[in-house]
This record gives structure tokens, C-alpha cells and sequence, in this order.
């Protein structure tokens, strides 16, 4: 392989709408009920993104950002604390990037979740309450109103403001040098990771 | 930074190199597999026209979706055929050993691994599903891990993470009568949270939890991620060789055992180990737990009384709210005597032979409660076949348990076994969120497998120790 990273893009910068989704401790079963994780692929998770929240018993809608006429075109989703708690599921990320979410803004996330934002290009940003409750007040105010994650230099500028914002090390780097994609990096250590093997008391080569 | 510990030791043993990235690329042991996160996966792979790099190093078995009464195939739900069917080629097509049905060997993946004697101390062990955790009570490294990281493994053996921090957790004294394993890690994440273990690995520590057994060291040990960490271990110990060397592998190959040891001894926390942080337990303080609410970390002694959201720090008061409304439950009364509809003795917390045992002591002689359907899903084929001959099947149904085939079901409710409307649930499983056990509008109390019988016979979460243990053989 001559450059395991060429086709990984990078993702330094995201604009577009945002959507609100507000309380602590959104967990994944909210995210995407286990009832529709019996699929083999993730194509069409989308539609069942925090499908409990969103609809009734009867099917009915309920009251939800995601179900609002205003927020479909939405790209940049701002949530509160502790978001994608729960279960190691892809199918959480999976479903938000099909639904059409290329960026979340938060208080903070749970580890497993941003881990699994992350392999699929999507940063998790994080600011503190109040800065994340004026944005989302700004954002159901301004629909329409262009929210810019700037993942290099740690910042989201929406209206006339601009709010530092933290991204994980690691992430930022992945994200702005297009190294998020783990597999094609690793791939390219063949020798060394069989020496590692090699050296592993249990690992018979 | 930690220095000495088991963790320490078997990350460098396993370290291929530092990615440019800034994370470690680790070699992985032994990677398991199931129904759920894998199909994706292997379809990345397919994409890409990448192999399984080590097929051998790779064991899958079935346990999300599998239904856990009639297993005739192709099964009644076609969407649990289809991801078997998947499954079943996928693995064939790699090379991959399935510890399927028929094999005799099913049963929740973090059941069968140790089991099998392929969970071992000093292992780097990783898996699609976030109770991998649970094989960390071997001395392994064990997490779970998402379905890009699946596709990493499969296409290299290897997984990409950056080194996180230790935190022992100390627990010290002796269990009160009734008070179990469960207990302390539900206490641990009640007092530490359920973020608090989010950037931590724990290691679980001290008097208590040394006497513990190895199902009860796993019973801790998967629940590490209810409380944020997304692993936590128990150095080994005659304890856990001793289970080494019971299981079928190291019995057809004592050499292996001999030849092991060394290693496992050799990554043993250290005596003088740095660790980022200590917390201290005392186990003989505890009484058994319950949760209140919808998170694993709204738990209380089982007299003590539910608090009041305002009285929780600010950030919590909010979703304790939401919590207390979906339970029914009122501040300042405690969880004895609230009603149960179902009683679910089963999960990869809760559903190995000495949890059945113990269970099956309480229940013996005495009938499950009018309005409680109650039953018990044990955690692997060998489990039950076991269980089956020790008798507890008899005792569980004379009772008026239903006895279930090996599998997740009630845990997460994907197959038939689910709850309905807001039927409320005693359950020895590991996860109350809302909608968890299948019905939007379940309430689910966890306990432990004992507290679990003692609720199916009063029909309410009920303490255990007030009733009379009877001695089954
Ligand atoms: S028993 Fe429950 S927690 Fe354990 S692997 Fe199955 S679904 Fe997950």
C-alpha cells in the first residue's frame, strides 16, 4: 500500500443548521430502540432515530425536535450532558449520521458513543451548560441559522458569536489530518503486529 | 499516569506501535463475536475486500436475539433468522469456530468465553457488546468495543485506543448475610456515578472482593461500564486458576496451564503500584441494593429511602425526576413492597450456577406470588445442562418458574421474551434505562439473583433476608 491515509477525508470544519435535542443522560436505547438494531446493515436506521421519543404508541408524533418541519434540513445537532450513554451500539451514530447529522455539540458524551462518532467522521464538541443552553436557545430561534464547527481551532461560530468550544486531542487530530480511519492505518503495520504476536506467551503464530 | 499495574503490564505486552494518530495500536487476544454488531462489520470488510486476519484468535456464538423457548429454526422472527443466517456465514466463510445451538456450548458471549477457558488472565480480549467488561474478573483487558472497531480487529488483529487512567477501587471487610457481589458494584456505581468511571479503568481490589468467586468477580466486573469505566479487572489469583484448570481446555492441556502461569503471575498489579486514584469500599456496611429509578447509578439499600431529586447534586436532579415519575415512586419511601409484575433471573450479570443456586435456595418449597410471571434464563447451554442436573430445574419450575434455553432475553428484551405495557420487573440483570426490557413503558428494578426470588414470591421488592432459606441439594 503506498499511502494507507489517502482516501480518508478530512473533517476540520462542518456548517449547516442545528437541531436541539435537550435532557442529560440520553442513552442509547433512546437513541435507537434495540427492537430495530435487528438489521445487517445500518441503511434506513435514520428514520427510527430516537424513535420512542418521537412517536406514541399509535405511531402518533410527539413532541421532538427531530419530528419539526423546521429542524429537517439540520446537520449540527446541540445536546446536554452525558449524551449516547448506555450500550457500545454503532446503530446510535449510525442512525443520527442517516437521519443526517454530521456534527453534535455538547455538555459531554459518553466515552463508548463519541468513540463510535469518531470512526465515522462525526466530531463531538463539547462546551459548558450555559454556553450549550444559549446555543440551543439560539438554534430554536434561528432554524435556518448557519452554526459553523470549526474542529481545528475549537470554536462555533453561529450569529454574530463565537464560543471556544474542546475537542479531544486525539479526535481533533484524527479528525483534521483525515487519520479517523483506523483500519487502513493499522493495516500498514503488518510486521509489527505479528512481532507483537510473536512475543505473546498464549498466541500460538 | 498508573505504573505497575495489571493494566500497565498488559497494555505494553500488547502495544504494536503508537499511531500517528497519538493512540496505541494494541494487539488483540482474543476477539468475540455475536449476532448483533458483527454483520455490519463483516460487510466493511466485504466492501473493502479485506480477509479476517486471525480467524483463530476469533470465536463467535449467538445470544442477543436467539429465542430462548422454541429454537427450532428457521425461528418465528424473521429478522432474528436473518441475522443468524448472517451470521452463520459469515463465520463459515472466515474460518471462525461458533459456538451455536447445536454445538451444546451457546449462551451469552461473556458466559461462554470464560467457560471455555479461553478467557484468560493477561489476555487483551475485546467484543462488539459493552459487557465485555465482564472478562476483565480473569485479569484480562477485556472491552467492548463498537462496529468500526470490529472491522479494525477482524482486519487486523488489532484495535486503536488511547491509554486511560487506573482507579482502584478498594473493598474491604466482609459481605453481610444476603448481601452479594451485585450489591457492591451497584453500591460502587451509586456512590461513584455513572460517569464516574469515564476516562478510568478499575481495579477491583481488597478482602471482599478476593473471596469472592470467579462468577461473583464477573458479576462486578461487567457492570464496570454501567458505571462508566469501560473496563475494570481483578489481579488472578489460586481463585482464578484454580477455574482455569477446571475448564475442558486446560484440562486436555495441563502443559498449557504449566507453561501459562509464569505470565499470568507476572502481570499482577505490583505491590508498590501507582494508580490516578484509590476509593474505598467497606462490603460489611452494605445491605442489598435496588435501583429506584432508570439509571444503574439511582440505587439504595433496600430500607432506605428513595431521595429527593432536589437533593441530588444539580445535574442529576433533572433526570431523577423523569426517573421517579416513569417508576411511580415517591421521594422518601423506600423500594420494599413495591409491586413486581415479573420476576427475570438471568443476563451476563446474573445468570451463572451459583447465582441459579442461590436463588433456587429461596424459591425451593415456596410458590412464585399469583400476579408475578417468573423466569430463568441461564447464561449458557452449559450452565443449564448443569443446573438441569443438579436439580435446580425442578426446583425453579415446582415453584412455578418458567425455565428458559440459554440466551440475552429479558435483559434486553430482542427476542419474544419482553415486557409488556408498564409491567414492573425484579430483574438480576444490568440495565434499567427505559424501554431496556422491551416495553416503553416497563419499569425495571435491578437486584440481586436472590433478592430477584424472594420478589417472585412476595410479589414485591422484597428484603431476602427476611425469608428462611431453604437447603436444596
Ligand atoms: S445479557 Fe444483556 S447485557 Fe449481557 S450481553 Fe446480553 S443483552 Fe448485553
Amino acid at each position: 500500500m503506498s499511502d494507507p491515509t489517502e482516501e480518508i477525508p478530512e473533517v476540520d470544519y462542518v456548517e449547516g443548521t442545528g437541531v436541539p435535542v435537550r435532557g442529560n443522560d440520553i442513552d442509547t436505547d433512546q437513541i435507537i430502540p434495540a427492537r430495530f438494531m435487528k438489521v445487517v446493515t445500518f441503511d434506513g436506521l435514520g428514520e427510527f432515530a430516537f424513535f420512542d421519543l418521537r412517536f406514541d404508541d399509535d405511531d402518533n408524533e410527539k413532541d421532538h425536535t427531530f419530528n419539526e418541519e423546521r429542524f429537517q434540513d439540520a446537520n449540527v445537532m446541540v445536546v446536554n450532558a452525558n449524551f449516547g450513554c448506555g450500550s457500545s451500539r454503532e446503530h446510535a451514530p449510525q442512525a443520527l449520521m442517516r437521519w443526517g447529522i454530521d456534527a453534535i455539540i455538547g455538555e459531554s458524551f459518553a466515552e463508548i458513543f463519541a468513540g463510535n462518532c469518531l470512526a465515522l467522521g462525526i466530531p463531538t464538541v463539547t462546551a459548558d451548560h450555559e454556553t450549550i443552553n444559549e446555543l440551543q436557545q439560539w438554534v430554536d430561534d434561528n432554524p435556518d441559522g448557519k452554526l459553523e464547527v470549526d474542529v481545528a481551532a475549537e470554536t462555533v461560530r453561529y450569529g454574530d458569536e463565537s464560543v471556544s468550544v474542546s475537542v479531544d486531542d486525539a479526535q481533533r487530530q484524527a479528525l483534521v489530518e483525515g487519520i479517523w480511519d483506523t483500519t487502513a492505518l493499522m493495516k500498514a503495520n503488518r510486521n509489527a503486529i505479528d512481532e507483537t504476536a510473536g512475543s505473546l506467551p498464549y498466541v500460538d503464530s | 499516569m498508573s505504573s505497575g499495574t495489571l493494566y500497565d503490564k498488559v497494555w505494553d505486552r500488547h502495544k504494536v506501535t503508537t499511531l500517528p494518530n497519538g493512540q496505541d495500536q494494541l494487539f488483540v487476544g482474543l476477539h468475540l463475536i455475536h449476532e448483533v454488531t458483527s454483520p455490519q462489520a463483516f460487510g466493511m470488510l466485504r466492501e473493502r475486500d479485506i480477509e479476517v486476519a486471525r480467524p483463530d484468535l476469533t470465536l463467535a456464538t449467538v445470544d442477543h436475539i436467539v429465542p430462548t423457548a422454541d429454537q427450532s429454526r428457521p425461528y418465528s422472527d424473521d429478522a432474528a433468522e436473518n441475522m443468524m443466517s448472517e451470521l452463520e456465514e459469515n463465520v463459515r466463510d472466515a474460518g471462525i469456530e461458533f459456538l451455536d445451538p447445536p454445538s451444546g456450548e451457546q449462551g451469552i458471549v461473556h458466559v461462554v468465553g470464560p467457560e471455555q477457558g479461553i478467557t484468560q488472565p493477561g489476555k487483551t480480549i475485546v467484543c462488539g457488546d459493552s459487557h465485555t467488561s465482564t472478562h476483565g474478573a480473569f485479569g484480562a483487558l477485556a472491552f467492548g468495543i463498537g462496529t468500526s472497531q470490529i472491522r479494525d480487529v477482524l482486519a487486523t488483529q488489532t484495535i486503536a485506543m488511547e491509554k486511560q487512567q487506573v482507579r482502584k477501587i478498594q473493598v474491604d471487610g466482609e459481605l453481610g448475610e444476603g448481601v452479594e457481589a451485585k450489591d457492591i458494584i451497584l453500591e460502587i456505581i451509586r456512590r461513584l456515578g455513572t460517569e464516574g468511571g469515564v476516562g478510568y479503568v478499575y481495579e477491583y481490589a481488597g478482602e471482599a472482593i478476593e473471596n469472592l468467586d470467579m462468577e461473583g468477580r464477573m458479576s462486578i466486573c461487567n457492570m464496570s461500564i454501567e458505571g462508566g469505566a469501560r473496563a475494570g479487572y481483578v489481579n488472578p489469583d489460586e481463585t482464578t486458576y484454580e477455574w482455569m484448570q477446571e475448564t475442558d481446555f486446560f484440562r486436555e492441556h495441563p502443559e498449557k496451564f504449566e507453561e501459562l502461569k509464569p505470565y499470568w503471575e507476572s502481570i499482577r498489579s505490583d505491590e508498590d503500584a501507582e494508580y490516578d486514584d484509590v476509593v474505598h469500599i467497606d462490603a460489611s456496611e452494605l445491605d442489598p441494593v435496588v435501583t429506584w429509578g432508570t439509571t444503574p447509578g439511582q440505587g439504595i439499600g433496600i430500607h432506605d429511602p428513595i431521595p429527593a431529586p432536589e437533593d441530588l447534586p444539580e445535574d442529576k436532579q433533572d433526570t431523577a425526576r423523569r426517573a421517579q415519575e416513569h417508576m411511580r415512586v415517591e421521594p422518601g419511601e423506600s423500594m420494599e413492597g413495591y409491586d413486581v409484575d415479573v420476576a427475570f433471573l438471568g443476563s451476563c450479570t446474573n445468570a451463572r450456577l451459583p447465582d441459579l443456586r442461590r436463588a433456587a435456595r429461596i424459591v425451593e418449597g415456596r410458590q412464585v406470588h399469583d400476579d408475578v410471571r417468573a423466569m430463568v434464563v441461564p447464561g449458557s447451554q452449559r450452565v443449564q445442562r448443569q443446573a438441569e442436573e443438579e436439580g435446580l430445574k425442578d426446583v425453579f419450575e415446582a415453584a412455578g418458574f418458567d425455565w428458559r434455553n440459554a440466551g440475552c432475553s429479558m435483559c434486553l428484551g430482542m427476542n419474544e421474551d419482553q415486557l409488556e405495557g408498564d409491567e414492573a420487573c425484579a430483574s438480576s440483570s444490568n440495565r434499567n434505562f427505559v424501554g431496556r426490557q422491551g416495553s416503553k413503558d416497563g419499569r425495571t428494578v435491578l437486584m440481586n439473583p436472590r433478592m430477584v426470588a424472594a420478589a417472585a414470591i412476595t410479589g414485591e421488592v422484597s428484603d431476602v433476608r427476611d425469608l428462611e432459606e431453604v437447603q436444596v441439594a
